[in-house]
């Protein structure tokens, strides 16, 4: 089975997060990394290849981590090698800075097509610094394969999919054969630790770049100027005004909470 | 004036509230045109739920050949919709499948696509909140059918009389649309109290309650509040996911917001910042949640709450 985990490298949401003047998201000015919701689809990519070892009618599981980002997102699949993954596809390319999750949907599939004989896609539940969540339906769309998202349980049998996902009105069940697209939440399981030998064998692993003109995207499709929707203006929120603290050490804080309460009319 | 599709979120053909947020929204860009995928026998409940709050038109499709096959064969459904009514924006509801169907719809119909807007203003221009609700942005659709979807609580819900002309519609529907399906559900019980996406008071608690949420239970009812959890509590097993707040949870903004034992980490300021009054009950003084609130206790919950229930209870009477 081919898995593609695709993964993004984000501003660190810990940071001082910001945009620049043309609106799109500081990249350069903040430190970087894996998203992390994305590390629950490279630990579950990995899991499925670890399971299907022990299936001898399963050929072998390759899991190939696929990155659009710039030069300094090979970072980001890099400490995807080191958890487990086998290959690396990093595709960058001057033109895509500013593209919107339509056009980065766009780059993906393309990438996608071009490994070839791919079995299952495997994203995160959202990135940690734009948060659309659609980039794994947009894929699907544009693959012409059944999505399976947020998902907290993943189980396969062969290519034959079941996911569980928790929803606001239920708890559902959720079948689908390979090939697909696959999304899991934060729920599915703890991600590993990159081990010292997995680190040694990352650098080893092939680490491939793509340019546009690699996967037949045509440089006018994607970026900013190109994107299909515009931000017109950003804005900080005024951070709050401090507000009062009581200490709860003589046993009036509930009396003064309840004070408080009231006085706003919440009471 | 240009139809406005808004795409009914429903549970069975029982109307959820952002519906009518979304219909709301939808008078303020043009002539609003319900778009009900479900059940033929409940479209004229459905019919009566929108009309109430100013749909002119209600496109009517029968879900019978497409129920449990989640987004795919809804998007294709919008899609052909758009192509026929030609709508100056499409409306959907920010939830999980809310965005899928719409990501899926702007690929197919190539258009710009907004998610999660905190407003929507005549252009249609947008309002997000993004880096945790530190920036608010403000953005439009450039190319095709906007397509945008809305979170709760971003208009108040005003009823008008709306002609409600209904329309049966009949998609055609691909096979590759089927190939995922819900193989079993099993609904959530219903707890009694407000959604958490809707509810104008918020209480919840974090690793300080210990496991026990009967205290935060207690002070979320004597206030009419949901109860919401902070991660560390979810991942402890102490309350389901259903009830998380933050980062990879629910994003509330209600009137009121009390975190009870929650330090208020960024992944969970990223669901409550944009709170208007936010209060906050922890023993440690030097957590981060009190430099967002109005008002803060420094102490134990596992007293503050108790006491304060009771006290609200008697000015109850």
């Amino acid at each position: 089975m081919n898995i593609v985990v695709c993964v993004k490298y984000v501003p660190d949401a810990t940071a001082d997060r910001h945009f620049e003047d043309d609106f799109t998201v500081d990249r350069v000015g903040v430190d970087g990394l894996l998203s992390e919701l994305d590390e629950y689809a490279i630990e579950q990519s990995l899991q499925i290849k670890e399971k299907s070892a022990g299936d001898e009618t399963a050929d072998g599981t390759e899991v190939t981590v696929l990155c659009v980002g710039p030069e300094k997102a090979t970072d980001a699949i890099r400490k995807a090698l080191q958890m487990g993954a086998d290959k690396g596809v990093h595709v960058v390319d001057d033109a895509i800075a500013g593209s919107d999750a339509v056009a980065t949907s766009r780059v993906l599939a393309a990438a996608v097509e071009k490994l070839g004989d791919v079995d299952l896609v495997v994203c995160g539940m959202a990135s940690t610094d734009a948060a659309m969540s659609v980039v794994p339906a947009m894929l699907a769309e544009r693959l012409d394969l059944p999505q399976v998202t947020l998902g907290s349980v993943v189980e396969n049998q062969g290519k034959e999919f079941r996911i569980k996902r928790d929803g606001d009105t239920a708890t559902e069940v959720i079948g689908a054969t390979a090939p697909l697209v696959l999304s899991v939440t934060d729920q599915s399981g703890e991600a590993r630790y990159p081990s010292f030998k997995g680190i040694m064998a990352a650098k080893k692993k092939p680490l491939e770049t793509w340019s546009l003109s690699d996967i037949g995207v045509d440089a006018g499709e994607v970026g900013l100027e190109q994107a299909w929707t515009r931000v017109e203006g950003t804005e900080a929120r005024p951070p709050r005004t401090a507000g009062e603290i009581v200490n709860d050490d003589n046993g009036s804080g509930a009396e003064a909470l309840v004070g408080f309460l009231a006085s706003k009319k919440f009471i | 004036m240009s139809e406005i599709l808004v795409l009914v979120d429903h549970v069975d053909g029982a109307v959820r509230k952002p519906t009518h947020e979304l219909l709301t929204i939808a008078r303020r860009l043009g002539e609003p045109s319900a778009v009900f995928i479900g059940a033929a026998d409940k479209a004229d409940g459905v019919v009566e739920a929108v009309k109430k709050y100013g749909a002119e038109k209600v496109y009517v499709v029968d879900d019978a050949e497409i129920k449990g096959y989640l987004v795919a064969p809804k998007a294709e459904v919008l899609a052909q919709l758009v192509e026929k009514a030609a709508p100056g924006a499409v409306l959907i509801s920010s939830s999980g499948e809310g965005k899928e169907i719409a990501g899926r719809l702007a690929i197919k119909t190539e258009s710009g696509l907004i998610t999660d807007a905190t407003d929507v203003q005549e252009g249609p221009v947008t309002t997000q909140s993004v880096f945790a609700g530190n920036y608010t942005v403000q953005a439009k659709v450039t190319r095709g059918t906007p397509i945008i979807t809305v979170k709760p609580n971003a208009a108040t819900p005003e009823e008008t009389e709306g002609a409600a002309a209904t329309e049966e519609f009949a998609a055609s529907i691909s096979d590759s649309a089927k190939k995922a399906k819900i193989v079993a559900s099993q609904p959530r019980k219903a707890s009694g109290r407000p959604e958490l996406n809707e509810a104008a008071i918020v209480v919840s608690g974090g690793r300080g309650t210990g496991g026990d949420f009967s205290e935060v239970e207690g002070f979320a009812d004597a206030l009419g509040a949901a109860v919401g959890a902070s991660r560390a509590a979810v991942d402890s097993g102490w309350i389901p996911h259903a009830f998380q707040i933050g980062q990879t949870g629910k994003t509330v903004s209600p009137q009121l917001y009390v975190a009870n034992g929650i330090s208020g980490a960024i992944q969970h300021r990223a669901g409550m910042q944009t709170s208007k009054t936010i209060v906050a009950v922890n023993k440690d003084d030097e957590a981060p949640i009190f430099e967002l609130v109005d008002f803060g206790v420094v102490g134990d919950l596992h007293t503050v709450l108790p006491a304060a229930t009771e006290e609200i209870n008697k000015r109850k009477g």
